[in-house]
This record gives C-alpha cells, structure tokens and sequence, in this order.
C-alpha cells in the first residue's frame, strides 16, 4: 500500500513537472497578446467546462483537440464539432448548421433567434437575442471521463484475467497492484460500514465509484490534460450522488423510514419534531457528497493555478521559484487528497447504505 | 454561480457512462476478482484447518504412544521386580535350605556324637567294671587274705573313679 | 467593498472554523493512538470521516462564496 502511494506520487510528480513547463508557455503567449493578465478569469477557463481540448499554443496559435457539440434544438439533433467556432469564446462566429446559427459565448452554445444577424447583449452582458439550447456535448470533461472509463476497463479487466490465468488464484502483474485496494475497499469500507451479512450486494456499486473518483481526480491533476476539472464539477458529482441516494432511498427498509418518521425511544413531541429534521436530514447527506468533493477538488485547483499565477500577476522571475515550490507542495498535497476524497465519498456512501439496510436492535 | 450550476449535458454523459462502467465492470471485473479472492480466502482457511486437524491428529497420536510406552515402562518395571522377587526367594530358600540341612548334619552329628560318648561311657564303665573286677580279682588273690580288707579296698577304690 | 470581498470574508471566517474543528479531531486521534497504537488503523480512518464532516460545513460556505 505504502509502495502503491509512493509510485502514485513519483509518477504524478513526473506529470507535473512535465506540464508546469508547457503551462507557463501557455500563460505567457497570452500575456503578450492581451493587455493585461487576469487570473480569475484564466483560473476560471481552467477549472470549468469547455468545448474543445485545448492543449498549448503555438506561434500564437491554439492547438486543441475539436470535441463534437451535440445540441437538442427545435429542428431536432444538430451537431457540429467545435472547431468551427476556430477558437472563438466570444459569440462573434456564428455557426449555421441544421437550420439554426449558433455562437459560443463564455463555453456556453446560444442559438441565435432567426431574425438576428449578430448577438446582441444587455447590460449585464448577457445575451437578449440568443436562447439556450439543450446542450449534450461531448466536452472536455466527458472527453476525459471517456478516456477515464478506458484507463479503468483496461487496468481491471487485465487483472481479472490474470486471475483465470493463474493457478491458486495468485494475483500476477497489475492485478497484484489492484488487489489490496479491492481488499482494501472490501474490508475497511464495505464491511465495516454495511455489516458483513449485506455488504456483498454493494461491493460493485461501491468498487466502481471508489475507482471512478479516484482516477478522475488525478486525471484533474495532470495539467498537461489542461486539468480537465471532471470530479470538481458539481454536475458530476451531482450524478454521483444522486446514485448513492438512489441506492439508499430504494434499499431503505422498515427500520430506516421508521428512524425517520417516527424516530423510536423518544417522546411522542419530539417525534414529530424530529421527524422534518430527519427528512432534511436525507436530502442533506447526498448534497454534502456532492458539495465536499467538488468543492474539494475545484478548491485544490484554483490553489495551485492561482499560486501559479503569481508569477504573471507580478511579471516577474524571481517569484517562480517561490510560486512554484508552493504549488508543488499544493499538488503533493491534493494528490493525497485525491486518495482521501474518493474514499470518503465511498465511505459515507457505505455508511449511508448501512444506515439504510440497518436492522432493529433495541 | 456559473460554477456551482450544474450543466445538464454532463449530467447526462455521467450518469450513462457511469452506469456502463458499473454493468461492465461488475460481471467482468468484480466478480472475477472478489470470486477469486473469496475462493483463495476460504482455500487458505480449509487449508488451515485441514493443518490444525492433522496438527491435532499428531498429537493424539503421540499421546497415545506415551500411553503405550508408559504402560510397557510399568510392565518392565513390573517384570523386573517380579524376577528380583523370585531370585530374592530363591537365594532365601536356598539359604534356608542349606541352613535346614546344616542344622540337621550338626544336630544327627551332635546325637551320634552323644551316642558315640554314652557308648564310650558304657563301654569305658564296663571296662573299668571289668579292670576293677580283674584288679579287684588281682587284688583279692594276691593281698586281699581277709574279707574285710577286701571290701575295704574296693570301697576305696571306687570312691576315686568318677564318672564323666 | 464589494461582493467578492464579502465573499472572501466569509469563505475566511468559515476557514477558521474548520480549521478549529479539524484541528481537534486531529489532536484527539492521536492522542487516542498514541494510548491505543493498536487501535490505530480504525481512529485513523473514523477521524477522516469525521473531518470530512466537519469540513462539509467549511466547504458549503465555500461554495457560498461562489455564489456571487
């Protein structure tokens, strides 16, 4: 286990020192561009969504990967990939495409209404001829998500065959790396957690968000990826959560909706008392999943970009060495975090399970 | 707030990748691996029984062999003591025996001595009887003229011999 | 001084707040590991969760302070 974490951190030190140096460049060639250097805004680009995977510049030109726009318009599906706004952010290009024209402003898709030629904004800049279409694109968090999901299939299908392989079944190669952390789910979450009569039943619920949320947070950290910011996005962690409270709602059973609404071995005023507090109670477990871990990660996030900005806010040198020895340490940090943060959401999402199938004991 | 205002395209994407993940990894991921770590877990702990039970066996055995080797001491023991018995009785009997039979030479002895000795003595006192009859005789024919210088020397005579 | 600053603020004040809590969690596990080693695997991992709970009421007013 010791050994795991150690390669986890030379390997994730290896990554960042790589991407620090393209970063910088990165950061630079807008410097000169524009005026002034605005760090919300940059750390802001970085942590959210985005329509296509940029990677670096070059010559002054962005190099990304185009990501497909899916959009649910009144004309039906329409999709386009995302370069054809060429780099765009600013709703200036409009794009036609199955009967509609569409401008990407601020990473967000607006259709512009059919008599307007231009987008047009208000005082707040927002736009006044433009809607909001339904946007199921591929960003570039689900880019990542997809390459997450492809990381993860290979790593443990290998070692699932690898025992088929092996005689006795001994772990061989990756598999011997995976199974202390499937032990380790097994018996320090599941077990203890959910009791040793039911866990069984949540063991792969469990095992896949615990491995989901855990390779996605050091995706985030890679900033080579441009630190696709998947598991600090509330709508991700959103989804996340809302499954666990799925899983709890439906496996709850006589004894949990009993400690709701009708909490036993108190008086019958402090039942009904007890009894909105509990139902807020279940709505509030999930949100605190989804809330701790995006905060979490966006928080780590935002830290080492904005120590990192540091350099640019100042314009110069001399602060890199101390900017970027403080999100060094930053990032060795989250990287441990993203180990404590998947686990927690496994853990509470165990817990919760727990509460639910508890049977009555007094 | 356009930070914490979850957009719906990724909802979407997240909630059907992630159930893809969890079916796929489920049948081919999970239940290979926990099936095999269970199955190895529950082989290490037959294995361990299987271990204690001969480890008990083993020593049940040994037990037993002590028994039996404990029971062929006491039989030795038993044997040995039987045989220092007999020999202790033998040497006794022995001893008594050749006791008897000294005893019995020393006492036929002692009687035949007796008998020797009385029959000397008898012998002896008919010979002196005889000796003093032929001295007396002598005597009487020789010196003795008168009777009561006879019977005189005869008395006289006879006081001096003791007997035994 | 406008939104943001107010926002800083508080996301600070929720800071400190946190911080005390988390801080005694800390304390009081290993106080409670170095009088019971032996224990040391289960108070490690009941202080996590114990900390991420505390650090759920920080992380709501920091998600306040993205609100503006």
């Amino acid at each position: 286990m010791k050994l795991n974490i150690l390669k986890t951190a030379l390997l994730s030190i290896l990554f960042l020192t790589i991407s620090f140096v393209g970063f910088a460049s990165n950061e630079k060639g807008k410097n000169d561009q524009e005026t002034e250097f605005n760090p919300q805004e940059m750390i802001l680009h970085h942590v959210k969504d985005a329509h296509s995977f940029h990677l670096w510049e070059w010559h002054e030109k962005s190099v990304s990967i185009p990501l497909p726009i899916i959009l649910w318009t009144n004309n039906g599906l329409t999709t386009f990939m995302s370069s054809k706004f060429h780099h765009d952010d600013s709703g200036k290009v409009i794009v036609e495409a199955n009967g509609g024209k569409f401008v990407k402003l601020h990473e967000k898709i607006y259709q512009l209404n059919t008599d307007a030629i231009v987008i047009a904004f208000d005082k707040e800049h927002h736009p006044t001829n433009a809607v909001k279409p339904l946007d199921i694109s591929v960003t570039r968090n689900v880019f990542m998500m997809w390459v997450s999901v492809i990381v993860l299939l290979l790593i443990f299908i290998i070692s699932a065959r690898s025992y088929r392989k092996s005689e006795n079944n001994i772990p061989k190669g990756i598999a011997s790396f995976i199974e202390p952390l499937v032990i380790f789910v097994r018996d320090d979450i599941g077990i203890p957690m959910i009791g040793a009569k039911k866990y069984k039943k949540y063991m792969p619920y469990l095992l896949t968000i615990f491995f989901f949320i855990w390779i996605n947070n050091i995706f985030g950290l890679i900033p080579i990826l441009n630190g696709a910011n998947l598991s600090g996005n509330i709508a991700f962690t959103m989804t996340l959560a809302v499954f666990t409270f799925i899983i709890t709602t439906l496996s709850g059973n006589k004894n949990y909706w009993k400690h709701i609404f009708w909490m036993p071995g108190v008086p019958v005023p402090m039942k009904i008392f007890l009894a909105p507090i509990e139902l807020i109670g279940m709505f509030v477990k999930p949100i605190s999943l989804m809330i701790r871990l995006f905060a979490n990660i966006t928080a780590g996030h935002i830290i080492v970009l904005a120590l990192m900005s540091l350099i640019f806010v100042f314009k110069s040198v001399a602060v890199a060495p101390v900017s970027i020895a403080f999100s060094l340490f930053i990032a060795v940090i989250e990287i441990i975090v993203t180990a404590i943060q998947a686990y927690i959401f496994t853990v509470l999402s165990a817990l919760y399970f727990g509460m639910a199938t508890e049977e009555e004991h007094h | 707030m356009d930070l914490v205002t979850p957009g719906f395209g990724l909802i979407f994407w997240t909630a059907i990748t992630f159930l893809f993940l969890l079916l796929i990894l489920k049948k081919f991921a999970w239940k290979p691996i926990l099936d095999a770590v269970s199955e190895r877990e529950e082989g290490i702990k037959d294995a361990l029984g299987e271990a204690e039970k001969a480890r008990g066996e083993m020593l049940n055995l040994k037990s037993a062999n002590e028994q039996i080797l404990k029971e062929a001491r006491a039989e030795r023991e038993l044997l040995l003591k039987d045989a220092r018995d007999i020999k202790n009785k033998m040497i006794a009997d022995a001893k008594e025996d050749a006791q008897e039979q000294a005893n019995k030479m020393i006492t036929q002895a002692r009687e035949s001595i007796h008998n020797e000795k009385q029959a000397a003595i008898t012998e002896l006192r008919n010979q002196v009887a005889e000796l003093s009859i032929g001295i007396a005789k002598k005597v009487m024919q020789s010196e003795l003229s008168s009777e009561e210088k006879q019977v005189a020397l005869i008395e006289n005579m006879l006081k001096d011999i003791s007997l035994k | 001084m406008d939104l943001g600053s107010i926002a800083a603020i508080g996301a600070g004040l929720a800071a400190i707040g946190a911080g005390l809590g988390i801080g005694r969690i800390g304390g009081s596990a290993m106080e409670a590991m170095a009088r019971q080693p032996e224990m040391h695997g289960k108070i490690q991992s009941s202080a996590l969760i114990l900390a991420a709970f505390v650090e759920a009421v920080a992380l709501f007013a920091v998600v306040v302070s993205f609100l503006k």
